[in-house]
């Protein structure tokens, strides 16, 4: 049996070592595009602020890991798969054969369609090579202006604070990380983040991007302002990297389309990660979630029915956590809510803190946190478990805060004390 | 070290908070906690001030052990001017709030002066700021910990706070802090409303470190533990009955005070004893105890957690007490209980919750309370006082309005709440209010405990248990037996227990270890964490001077030697029945030797060589 | 033979000294907010329930990420973060469906139970033995392990 996986991110390598695991004989092969070892974009903030070297961002510490585990890695661009032979082309133009395939290509940066987005200086936040040019001109005192204050963008908001450039922050959107969290955290955020020296302009679009004098840029928004800029940072979005499959007969939208077993319309190709239109646990809908614990888990369980082993998956709690700038947030599921639900907040502007739970029937089907650091997967078990809460849900209803007791409370068999009398 | 060397001053008049540091020398001279806490309120404030006024001070205080793996370290102390006795007031509390305050880095926060409007103290760490707290004012201290909880979003935020009792005035009102434990005593709650602060609320992540000698400390404290775990009283009696293992043990003995101090012994007292707290009930099949608990690094757990028969009459429709809180302790049981006559557990443990919502001393409140009933079976109060209750010992309705009306400041309760003296006085009784220096007396009677009498006379915050419990050696034989039908020895007793409790309650630790430790099994504890040698030669001296220490504060206050003394009843109406039966408290005979014991003349002050001696 | 944790909460009394050992032992002085373990009071049931990682086999944390900062001691079988990998991207503390993986704000890093390398301090501190740590294949555990998982997809073994 031979596996290929395309795609050396999470999803890849975790598919990569699962499929080792599951199968000491077969043979395989990853490919992957960029010149690196396998590596973390979760981790690019932190190399950016030198917490770590580049080998810091690597998935895999051990050198000879993948040559220990027997998985080849290939690095290539796939250009085409010819889904009839069951084989690949690459860039060099020799070929793969396959007798299962993992498509784990990840995403891409979307370029904003804005005038001036070719020029020098402006870049995404997304590759080591990414990182290597904006640590170059993120210089103390630079002009950096930061376009979408989505979940990327804030969580290298810090990195570029801490690298003492001037920071401004533009968002089309009328909150910071609109599709994490509620207009409530979102201000919060951003009152904290100006808090810290940033400037952030919510409702806000970058119109068009003009060379200025001294390679610098001039960024023109929609409110007649603009904005002198030595380096521009777009984080807008992300798509999917499903273009090297137009032709292939495989179904896509967002993202390649899977059933429930994370399989393709063709029996023999899988999809895991950012580019798997996988199901979400909360909805039940085929969604791209683009997350890092997504595409653990699709790795892994996408390699399971490779080999033979037939595992449903039950749909991924789409989740994020972030720290703007020491600020920690979280949110999880239908943060929300939904028709009918009931749900409870806790605000105190004044400290950041933010708890909002959402609940149907008893069941917590999703929640956002600022400011809490402590038992936070909880919220993701309860969703994910869909616990019926019964009392606890009238007692997170008085108090939020006590969500480990709701848990502990609802699945714990606790005798008394008789022990000891 | 073990001292965070952190103190927070909060001026509630003007706003303002500062940070200082630790004065070292007094650290050296009196340990921590209620010694150093003393020792800063004796330089700071004019003892003869009014308790209640701006010009009284509060110190929420630490002691070096606090927050540390010795076992029961997490005591912290309240310490005032009496608002009750116009003494020295140190009343001392666990739960977890003493460990929170220690490790958001204070050994002590000293609260100055008045707030204009409700307040109360938020500290995290390093950051306390004073927050309006016109919304918790008028609240219990119950819902004031809920709301502090839900508004601060933190399930660990440790509160200390005052009813609605202290509110309106009442003088033995305590702080409750981490719902079911409280600096108790001596008004310190009603000083606390007095400065309009409602509540303090902490949370500390800075944790407790610099052990002077940690491979010392753990040697030391490990052996403690042992020690504790393997004694009797400490590893199994209050585990398993809590202090109430002595209600029945000190009704034999013939020193129950029964229905104000009239009798020795309850006739009752087995059915609100701790044994009768394992008992099922037969209203809803179970057992009034449920568990018992821990406070803050203690392995004792003495804590009672219990539940009322939710068909009881006192809490029939009010599900809000149908679940577990805090269970009776024997001194509640006994001024609720058998002070009043009343043998329904029940309503016992009932208004226990009641005083541990508004934050009011159960002692107090029993014993005065009992007075009140003896008053009212005089008929010296009536009816109409009353607005219509019958006041009658034995009457657990009776308890329980007047448990409502005084935790909550209303009607009559308003009168209850200034204690049995001052309720005695206003009926032209003064001799009916079972009270040393204004304070009401604990659950052991004088007549069958000799040693005791001299304890209460001599206590510097009026009648306490806690200044110097020769119980443990006149009735449990620790550390060894004496009589307690004679006062030979006795003031000699006195004097050790007092000096060894001082500096317990000086180091962080509960005094409850002292019926397995002796200081030479806490001297080293306290040796290897803190910085010098600390012996328990050493530790008894800085007992002996903070006892003296106190002494001045309340002679300074205007307190003398004729305050040293027990009410008529005590020494002059014989016990009835008992092993004590034709006895009255022979005080007459142990005071003379106790003041020369101490160094003081016959009046009983400090002489100026025994200040000297002791550095004062 | 791998051991566990095993917690019986009918024995706790909520005196936190688990949370100083632990604490002490990984910290370096006592302080309870920091400590892996962690004793959550109910004060309405009566009961104080010790709770920590049951270094469960679906390692939802180790699979999380996205570092290799959390690693299988071959020993004691415990999932431990190290230190010096962690980036502090808190991916574990919100894939963990038992939330016993914290981020810790002083460090930058996130901390769980790591069983003190086969020699848990909370036990050793426990005066009550409601933390014991034993043969992995003597109840406790599984029970706890069971209860846990109880309701979660099983797709993730």
């Amino acid at each position: 049996m031979k596996h290929v996986i395309i795609g050396a991110g999470p999803s890849g390598v975790i598919a990569a070592e699962t499929l080792r695991k599951l199968d000491s004989t077969s043979s395989v092969i990853m490919v992957g595009d960029e010149s690196e070892e396998p590596y973390s974009r979760m981790a690019l903030p932190y190399y950016l602020t030198n917490k770590i070297e580049e080998s810091g961002t690597y998935l895999r510490k051990d050198a000879d890991h993948y040559s220990d585990k027997k998985i080849d890695v290939i690095r290539d661009r796939v250009s085409k798969i010819d889904t009839k032979a069951k084989s690949l082309k690459l860039d060099n133009h020799s070929a793969i054969d396959y007798d299962k395939l993992l498509i784990a290509t990840g995403s891409h940066p979307v370029s904003p369609p804005i005038d001036g987005m070719e020029l020098p200086g402006i870049h995404s936040c997304w590759t080591l090579e990414d990182g290597r040019n904006i640590i170059k001109r993120a210089k103390p005192g630079a002009n950096v202006v930061l376009m979408g204050a989505g979940f990327i963008g804030c969580i290298i908001l810090e990195a570029l604070a801490l690298r003492k450039v001037n920071l401004t922050v533009i968002e089309m959107d009328d909150r910071m990380v609109p599709r994490m969290m509620d207009q409530n955290a979102g201000n919060l955020i951003r009152g904290w983040c100006q808090n810290k020296g940033v400037n952030v302009l919510t409702s806000t679009r970058v119109d068009a991007i003009e060379k200025a004098n001294g390679g610098a840029l001039k960024v023109r928004l929609n409110n007649g302002d603009a904005l002198d800029a030595d380096l521009v940072i777009s984080a807008t979005g992300v798509a999917a990297n499903i273009q090297f499959l137009a032709g292939s007969g495989l179904k896509t939208d967002f993202g390649v389309l899977v059933n429930d077993r994370l399989q393709s319309n063709m029996p023999d190709i899988y999809a895991a990660g950012d580019v798997c239109q996988g199901k979400d646990f909360s909805t039940g809908q085929y969604t791209v979630q683009a997350i890092q614990p997504t595409a653990a888990d699709h790795g892994r369980i996408a390699a399971m029915n490779m080999t033979g082993k037939n595992m449903l998956h039950q749909g991924c709690v789409n989740m994020n956590v972030l720290d703007t700038m020491g600020l920690i947030s979280s949110s999880y599921g239908l943060w929300m809510g939904v028709d009918g639900g009931e749900s409870v907040k806790r605000c105190d502007n004044d400290r950041y803190r933010y708890l909002s739970l959402q609940f149907e029937d008893d069941i917590l089907i999703g929640a956002q946190s600022l400011g809490l650091t402590q038992h936070v997967g909880v919220l993701h078990g309860l969703i994910r478990t869909k616990l019926k809460l019964g009392k606890w849900k009238d007692n997170l209803l008085k108090d939020p805060t006590r969500i480990m007791e709701a848990y502990l409370g609802t699945t714990q068999a606790i005798g008394h004390n008789a022990g000891i009398i | 070290m073990a001292w965070t060397r952190n103190v927070l001053r909060v001026n509630l008049t003007s706003g303002s908070i500062t940070h200082e540091s630790l004065n070292m020398q007094w650290a050296n001279d009196y340990l921590g906690q209620r010694g150093l806490a003393t020792k800063y309120l004796s330089e700071e404030i004019d003892p003869k001030c009014d308790a209640l006024s701006p010009e009284n001070k509060m110190i929420m205080t630490t002691g070096p052990l606090t927050g540390t793996m010795a076992s029961t370290a997490g005591r912290y102390s309240v310490v005032t001017k009496s608002p009750l006795t116009g003494a020295i007031a140190c009343s001392n509390s666990g739960g977890y709030i003493g460990n929170e305050m220690k490790n958001a880095g204070w050994d002590m926060v000293i609260f100055e002066g008045k707030s204009p409007h409700p307040v109360y103290l938020y500290i995290e760490n390093d950051k306390a700021e004073l927050l309006s707290a016109e919304k918790l004012w008028g609240k219990s201290a119950w819902a004031t910990d809920e709301l502090l909880h839900s508004i601060h979003q933190d399930p660990l935020l440790r509160v200390a706070v005052v009813g609605r009792a202290a509110e309106k005035g009442c003088l033995f009102s305590a702080i409750v802090n981490d719902l079911h434990r409280a600096a108790g005593r001596s008004g310190v709650g009603t000083v606390m409303a007095s400065k309009n602060l409602k509540a303090v609320a902490i949370r500390g992540t800075l944790g407790v470190g610099s052990i002077s000698d940690p491979a010392k400390f753990f040697k030391a404290t490990e052996d403690g533990k042992k020690i504790l775990a393997e004694n009797a009283v400490t590893g199994e009696g209050l585990p398993a009955l809590g202090t109430q293992v002595l209600m029945n043990i000190i009704n034999e003995v013939g020193a129950l005070p029964t229905r104000n101090h009239q009798e020795v012994q309850f006739e009752g007292a087995s059915e609100i004893s701790g044994e009768a707290m394992l008992e099922i009930r037969k209203g809803d099949g179970k057992a009034n105890l449920t568990t018992n608990g821990a406070c803050f690094g203690c392995t004792i757990a003495c804590q009672r957690i219990s539940t009322v028969d939710k068909n009881h009459f006192s809490v029939k429709d009010k599900p809000e007490y149908h679940g577990n809180s805090g269970g009776l302790e024997f001194e509640n049981a006994w001024s609720l209980g058998t002070d009043c006559g009343i043998d329904d557990l029940d309503a016992i443990t009932f208004a226990n919750f009641l005083c541990n919502e508004d934050a009011v001393d159960p002692i107090s409140l029993g014993a005065t309370i009992a007075a009140a009933m003896e008053l009212f079976e005089e008929g010296v109060i009536t009816v109409e006082d009353t607005g219509g209750m019958e006041l009658r010992f034995g009457s657990a309705e009776a308890l329980i309005w007047a448990t409502e009306v005084t935790v909550k400041g209303e009607g009559f309760g308003l009168e209850l709440g200034k204690g049995s003296k001052r309720l005695c006085e206003k009926y032209a009784r003064p001799e009916i209010s079972m009270t040393v220096k204004g304070q009401e007396f604990p659950a052991y009677d004088p007549r069958g405990i000799q040693g005791m009498g001299l304890a209460y006379a001599t206590s510097n915050r009026g009648a306490c248990h806690l200044r110097g419990y020769t119980v443990a050696s006149e009735i449990m034989g620790i550390p060894e037996k004496t009589d307690p039908l004679v006062t030979d020895g006795k003031p000699a007793l006195v004097k050790a227990f007092q000096d060894a409790t001082a500096v317990v309650d000086s180091a962080g630790i509960c005094v409850f270890t002292t019926f397995a430790w002796s200081l030479e099994d806490i001297a080293p504890q306290i040796d290897a964490a803190c910085e010098g040698d600390w012996n328990a030669e050493r530790c008894l001296e800085v007992g002996e001077r903070i006892w003296n220490m106190e002494r001045d504060f309340n002679l300074a206050a205007g307190l003398t030697g004729k305050d040293d003394t027990l009410p008529k009843r005590l020494l002059k109406d014989v016990a009835k029945s008992g092993p004590a039966t034709g006895k009255a408290n022979d005080l007459h005979k142990m005071l003379p030797e106790y003041y020369e014991l101490r160094g003081w003349s016959p009046e009983g002050v400090p002489t100026d060589a025994t200040r000297s001696r002791l550095g004062l | 033979m791998l051991r566990s944790l095993q917690i019986e909460p009918e024995k706790c009394t909520g005196c936190l000294q688990c949370e100083m050992a632990c604490s002490y032992q990984a910290e370096g002085v006592f302080n309870p907010s920091k400590s892996r373990i962690k004793i959550f009071a109910f004060h309405h049931e009566g009961r104080f329930v010790p709770y920590t990682c049951t270094q469960c086999t679906e390692a939802w944390c180790m699979h999380a990420c996205p570092v290799e900062a959390i690693v299988i001691n071959q020993v004691t079988g415990a999932k431990e973060v190290v230190e010096d990998i962690c980036v502090g991207c808190k991916v574990c503390t919100i894939a963990c469906p038992f939330g016993t993986v914290n981020y810790n704000q002083d460090t930058a890093v996130v901390q769980k139970c790591d069983l003190c390398g086969g020699d848990p301090e909370c036990a050793k501190a426990c005066p009550t033995q409601a933390i014991t740590y034993v043969a992995s294949e003597q109840g406790g555990i599984n029970r706890m392990r069971a209860h846990a998982a109880e309701n979660l997809p099983q797709d993730n073994a």
